[in-house]
């Protein structure tokens, strides 16, 4: 990445306004996200309503952004390093209005929880919770390795989702046990699905967005890559 | 199929067609193909002032090749070469090689014009001359022997239309060539080098004094002539280098610090100095 400043100081600060709220953005969604993982676990349901309140703010962010991105590309025509970073960003952006979308679903499955009878609540399947601390972790390194520009601590993110994949299947298999040893749990695991669902999404944003970053900080395209590609890709600088 | 599906997949397999092609065209244009000119080593002198530093560089054949840099990097001095216009400037001198399809241009036994003829060069402002628009293109033709009206009209037309003025002035052919407008004057000049059918194609700042309508209207020629010439082009312009060209050199204090295919340097340069220079910072 190029260091110096630009000959255009109002570009410099431009560029830094989006690195800030992108960041602002994706400390949203996580926060989002952890107290929609919350609300899920305890079944509560003022937990979600703020959850889904709070997604206004991360679509604003997006709104914002979108702005700021069309305006840098349109008055500055931005090259090498800042093209990468503006395309980055406006790919993260997606990622993370979706991290928000994800949270406020499992918001909402906190809600519906309320309704079942206790005896059928699929909340508190270990799991379910350990994943979505994973899943909410990952997210949180790839906003780190973003804040840093770090193309070598996005590709440990890359690699760590497919951990995260194999819990989510695991669950599944798990839920569709439950389902099949008692049907009066089916409506119950099946909003747990979805659940499970969202978080195996929010990692793939994560994973998402720790491409970005590699192609930010390194150029390369590295969507679709094996972990290992990933890893040779960036050790190669 | 209903009707409606069936326009879905015609329109999807033109969605894929066309970006198949596209796709196809961007990898042909920066694949390299046989070197028109391939210069080697050159050092090139003002006196004792060094004004280029061992410049080694090869550039493809058919392609638009842009060379960018900061005023005085030493761009047009390169590009001035490879017609040998420095020759014309006392204190100039000269080291290395420059081939021309295998042939040293600096060698004492070429002859600098028929060289000429085989490298046009169209400058930074129109220079046309003060005769009418088909005597500017007619011009060069004369000047090799060939005054048979007929070979005349029709190798003007095809210049013109070639230049993508012909439908502007085709009416107007006895007009002065003064009278037309900045762009049209350059695409008349562009005409006039494009008569005597070079292989290759100088540009010096060819856009600098036009405005936005004229220059996208030159640079939309420079794209379509790339199929018969070897286009070379300085530009102060970053924008227009993007734009037009296929291969990108950025130069700096006389040496050529980085060369590639035009995506590869605007997107991942591979030195930090083009970086800077590209994104506009300081170094």
């Amino acid at each position: 990445m190029a260091g110096g400043e630009h000959f255009f100081r109002q570009y410099d600060i431009e560029l830094e306004s989006m690195r800030s709220n992108i960041l602002r953005m994706g400390g949203l969604a996580e926060s989002q996200l952890k107290t929609a993982l919350d609300a899920f676990e305890t079944a509560n349901i003022e937990l979600a309503d703020s959850v889904i309140a709070a997604d206004r703010r991360v679509n604003d962010l997006q709104i914002e952004l979108d702005r700021m991105v069309n305006h840098v590309i349109a008055r500055r025509q931005p090259t090498a390093s800042d093209l990468r970073l503006i395309m980055g960003i406006a790919k993260t952006i997606t990622d993370l209005e979706r991290v928000g979308d994800e949270a406020s679903k499992i918001a909402r499955a906190a809600k519906w929880l309320k309704d079942k009878s206790s005896n059928f609540r699929m909340n508190r399947i270990p799991d379910l919770h350990q994943t979505g601390e994973i899943a909410a972790r990952m997210l949180h390194r790839a906003l780190d390795a973003f804040a840093r520009l770090d193309g070598l601590a996005a590709a440990s993110i890359i690699r760590d989702d497919a951990g995260i994949d194999d819990r989510f299947r695991a669950m599944l298999r798990q839920l569709i046990t439950y389902m099949m040893e008692d049907p009066r749990s089916i409506s119950s695991a099946i909003d747990t699905v979805w659940v499970a669902k969202a978080i195996e999404r929010v990692g793939d944003h994560a994973k998402n967005i720790a491409e970005h970053v590699i192609f930010i900080a390194h150029g390369t395209d590295v969507r679709h890559a094996s972990p290992e590609e990933v890893e040779r890709a960036v050790s190669q600088g | 199929m209903s009707d409606r599906m069936m326009t879905a997949q015609a329109s999807t397999g033109h969605a894929i067609h066309i970006g198949a092609m596209d796709r196809a065209a961007a990898a042909e244009a920066t694949t390299p193909t046989r070197t028109t000119l391939a210069v080697r080593n050159l050092n090139l002198y003002y006196g004792s002032m060094q004004a280029l530093k061992n410049i080694d560089l090869e550039i493809p054949h058919n392609r638009i090749t842009a060379f960018i840099g900061p005023s005085g990097c030493g761009k047009s001095t390169l590009l001035r070469c490879f017609n040998r216009m420095n020759d014309l400037v006392d204190i100039c001198r000269i080291e290395g090689e420059i081939l021309l399809d295998g042939k040293n241009i600096m060698d004492r036994d070429v002859n600098v014009a028929q060289l000429r003829r085989r490298v046009g060069m169209v400058f930074q402002k129109p220079n046309p001359f003060p005769k009418s628009i088909y005597e500017n293109v007619a011009y060069g033709l004369r000047i090799v022997g060939i005054d048979n009206k007929a070979v005349l009209d029709e190798t003007v037309e095809k210049a013109l239309r070639r230049a993508a003025l012909w439908d502007e002035v085709k009416d107007r052919l006895q007009i002065s060539g003064m009278s037309l407008s900045g762009g049209q004057q350059q695409r008349l000049v562009i005409a006039r080098a494009i008569a005597l059918e070079p292989e290759v194609l100088l540009l010096d700042e060819p856009c600098s004094a036009l405005d936005p309508i004229a220059t996208a209207k030159v640079e939309e020629l420079i794209s379509e002539l790339k199929d018969k010439y070897t286009i070379v082009i300085v530009t102060h312009n970053m924008q227009q280098a993007a734009r037009v060209s296929d291969f990108t050199a950025y130069m700096y204090l006389g040496e050529m610090l980085e060369f590639g295919a035009t995506d590869q340097v605007f997107i991942k340069p591979k030195k930090k100095h083009t970086e800077d220079y590209i994104t506009g910072r300081f170094g």
